[in-house]
């Protein structure tokens, strides 16, 4: 069996791969998967954990992570649309109307 | 099973009956015809009427329900009533708003709505994953609230960064939860406090859950160095949904935070005491100071909310009743002053949300004396002048971390309070110092604004002039608060 | 190991009848070469405009609308599972989901979330 710590290992690194995305890409699409990334890192941590300890609940919290990421994806994507009517670029460095 | 269940199902009345109204409003928004949607405004103060006489029907009913998923205590009794207050006052002051720009009432209703399921469940939750999911139902609305004005840029803008810093540290949180479940094999807070009080939680993992839970929840309430979302959102977002992000989300999250903090994470106190110390002096010297040189109204205010989550952050540095309980005493205070002083900034900006900078207030106070006057009270408040709730908020919050022996954080405190009474005060010299511009056009005012501006002004008054009966009540709630 | 042969067994056939397939209709496929045959869509008009252009928002409207309800479903498969050990309190639970659920695709609905035009 492959102990816990690979798949801790992987999911942190998953995890540093979607933070480090976040934080350099410039187009929102991309943003938006980073984002995702991150938390299906954070899955891997749950079910990982929660196969280890042999409970359930740790797979069931999947279940709400992934019903709460659609739930963001299906908002984030009604931002995009509204903001690219407006503005017509995708870019985060040209949505800078305000800055102080 | 079975019967368990449904008896504890009253429990979460005050939530059902808040999802079952805002559906309603939005199922009934679809089939009304287009001149009787106001009517969503009246339903929605309904709901929250119907809610408050369901939260207040709880009282002493202590304990933990749904496999200690939901607890009822004084604690979370007492921030439900500051959202309903939040929530009615919002749901009050965007009717007007909305009609004047032209916007979905019931929509924007019903959604304000599920923003206080997400508070409430926040406020009662004893689990992490139900604190995510309350966190998340506030988050999503406040993602579409904050960009309903669909075809102003400024509104997309706001929500996006809002939505795309949300969300990523919504990540770091849930990462946070992931450790400390794979630290403790559980997500309940009391459960987790009692593993590690064993000694049977690897603390290395705990130490790391308890960073990524700050992290998240800093976000959220928008402390130093989270906070780079804060003014562009409440400059951008629609101005009534700039007053609610600026008090409901943040007392959402305080309470979280302190959950979280003394119920599960007790044993590594001395680790967050320094990131909560360090960030709250930070928190108040950037909030303050930025806001010294702010020329537009809403970012002056975004500033100002910044440096009170420091004050706030101090309270719950001191991890006591004395402080939990000015924590609850500040943030409903602070609500009705900060909606207040939003509601005035919107009716003053006129239609499209476009006069909020400071000039705009010249000679307000010859113009419109009583507008004038409410919103020096607000400002005066903020600033901590005493005879207003502000001032007793800020020496309950101070006396409290003194008591603690947090001598530097109160003294750090007082001069940051003194620091911010310049910008507020600006705003009150050129309001009666200035001449009005020759164009002056008169600000239109609306029964519903009226009415916030009257209560929150009350409010203020009331417990300024007479803070022991709120104070009282709140430190009976938090009795047990360890 | 033993008991993943016949998976190996599997790729192994499946790759070599594509292979199988691709190579000989190459080989003996009969080849007419000209300028018709050879454009992007061979079914008579000018391709107007790239395949690399831009949806039309509508798709992401479906596709918005596709997610949410797709994911929502998520939910009753671990109630299908236990769904006779739960009994009543199960069901209705999912009732009730599947009613607010139902709210929402009213909505989408009424709001013409569902027309094209």
């Amino acid at each position: 069996m492959i102990p816990l710590g690979f798949y801790l290992v992987v999911s942190a690194i998953l995890f540093s791969i979607g933070a480090y995305g976040f934080l350099i890409k410039r187009n929102i699409i991309t943003l938006f998967m980073c984002i995702e990334l991150m938390l299906n890192a954070v899955n891997l941590s749950f079910v990982a954990f929660a196969r280890y300890y042999a409970l359930l609940d740790g797979q069931v919290f999947v279940f709400f992570v992934m019903a709460v990421a659609a739930a963001e994806a299906a908002v984030g994507l009604g931002i995009i649309v509204a903001l690219f009517r407006n503005r017509q670029t995708l870019n985060v460095d040209e949505t800078n109307l305000m800055k102080w | 099973m079975d019967g368990s269940l449904a008896l504890e199902i009253p429990q979460i009345f005050p939530e059902i009956a808040l999802s079952v109204f805002g559906i309603a409003i939005l199922l009934l928004d679809t089939f009304l015809p287009k001149s009787k949607r106001h009517a969503a405004t009246g339903i929605a103060l309904a709901a929250i009427a119907l809610t408050a006489v369901f939260t207040l029907g709880l009282v002493g009913e202590d304990g933990t329900f749904f496999s200690g998923m939901i607890v009822v205590d004084g604690f979370s009794i007492f921030l439900r009533i500051t959202f309903l207050v939040v929530g009615a006052l919002t749901v009050l002051a965007s009717s007007s708003y909305a009609t004047r720009e032209n916007l979905a009432v019931g929509e924007f209703q019903a959604l304000v709505l599920f923003a206080i399921v997400g508070m409430n469940l926040m406020a009662a939750s004893n689990e992490l994953i139900m604190i995510f999911l309350g966190l998340e139902t506030l988050s999503i609305a406040s993602y579409i609230l904050l960009g309903i004005k669909r075809s102003d840029a400024k509104s997309n803008e706001a929500a996006l960064k809002y939505f795309l810093l949300g969300s990523f540290s919504s990540a770091f949180m849930l990462y946070g939860i992931a450790l400390a479940y794979g630290a403790t094999r559980t997500t309940n807070l009391e459960a987790i406090g009692r593993e590690i009080a064993a000694g049977s939680a690897g603390m290395t993992l705990i130490y790391v859950a308890v960073g990524l839970l700050f992290v998240g929840f800093g976000f959220k309430v928008a402390v130093v160095p989270f906070h780079v979302w804060t003014p562009d959102v409440y400059e951008g977002a629609p101005t009534p949904i700039s007053a609610f992000m600026s008090v409901g989300p943040k007392a959402a999250g305080f309470a979280v935070l302190v959950r979280v903090l003394m119920v599960a994470f007790p044993a590594a106190y001395a680790k967050w005491l320094g990131l909560v110390w360090l960030s709250a002096v930070l928190t108040m010297f950037v909030g303050n100071c930025v806001a010294l040189v702010q020329s537009n109204i809403k970012r002056m205010l975004a500033y100002s909310s910044i440096a009170h989550a420091g004050y706030i952050l101090v309270a719950v540095a001191t991890r006591n009743q004395e402080g939990v309980a000015a924590l609850l005493f500040y943030t409903l205070t602070y609500a009705l002053m900060n909606i207040g002083a939003f509601t005035i900034v919107s009716l003053v900006s006129r239609q499209g949300d476009r006069k909020t900078y400071l000039d705009d207030y010249a000679g307000l106070g010859f113009k419109q004396p009583g507008l004038a006057a409410a919103l020096s009270i607000f400002l005066l408040s903020l600033a901590g002048i005493p005879l207003t709730a502000g001032f007793a908020g800020k020496f309950f919050i101070f006396r409290a971390a003194l008591e603690s022996k947090f001598v530097w954080l109160a003294i750090i405190g007082v001069l940051n309070s003194a620091i911010s009474v310049y910008y507020y005060l600006r705003v009150i010299v050129v309001m009666y110092m200035k001449e009005a511009p020759d164009d002056w056009s008169p600000v239109a005012m609306s029964s519903s604004a009226i009415a916030v501006i009257a209560l929150s002004v009350l409010g203020i008054l009331q417990f300024g002039i007479f803070p022991d009966m709120l104070i009282s009540l709140a430190r009976s709630s938090v009795i047990g608060y360890r | 190991m033993r008991n993943y042969f016949p998976l190996l067994l599997m790729f192994v056939v499946v790759a070599a009848t594509v292979g199988a397939i691709i190579v000989l209709s190459a080989v003996l496929g009969p080849k007419r070469r000209g300028k018709v045959k050879d454009s992007p869509f061979e079914c008579g008009f000018q391709p107007f405009q790239l395949p690399t252009d831009r949806f039309f928002v509508r798709f992401y409207l479906i596709a918005m609308l596709f997610i949410l309800f797709d994911i929502e479903v998520v939910f009753l498969f671990p109630w299908a599972v236990v769904f006779k050990a739960l009994g009543w309190a199960g069901f209705w639970s999912i009732f009730i989901f599947i009613f607010v659920l139902g709210a929402g695709y009213v909505y989408a609905w009424r709001k013409g979330a569902f027309q094209w035009e």
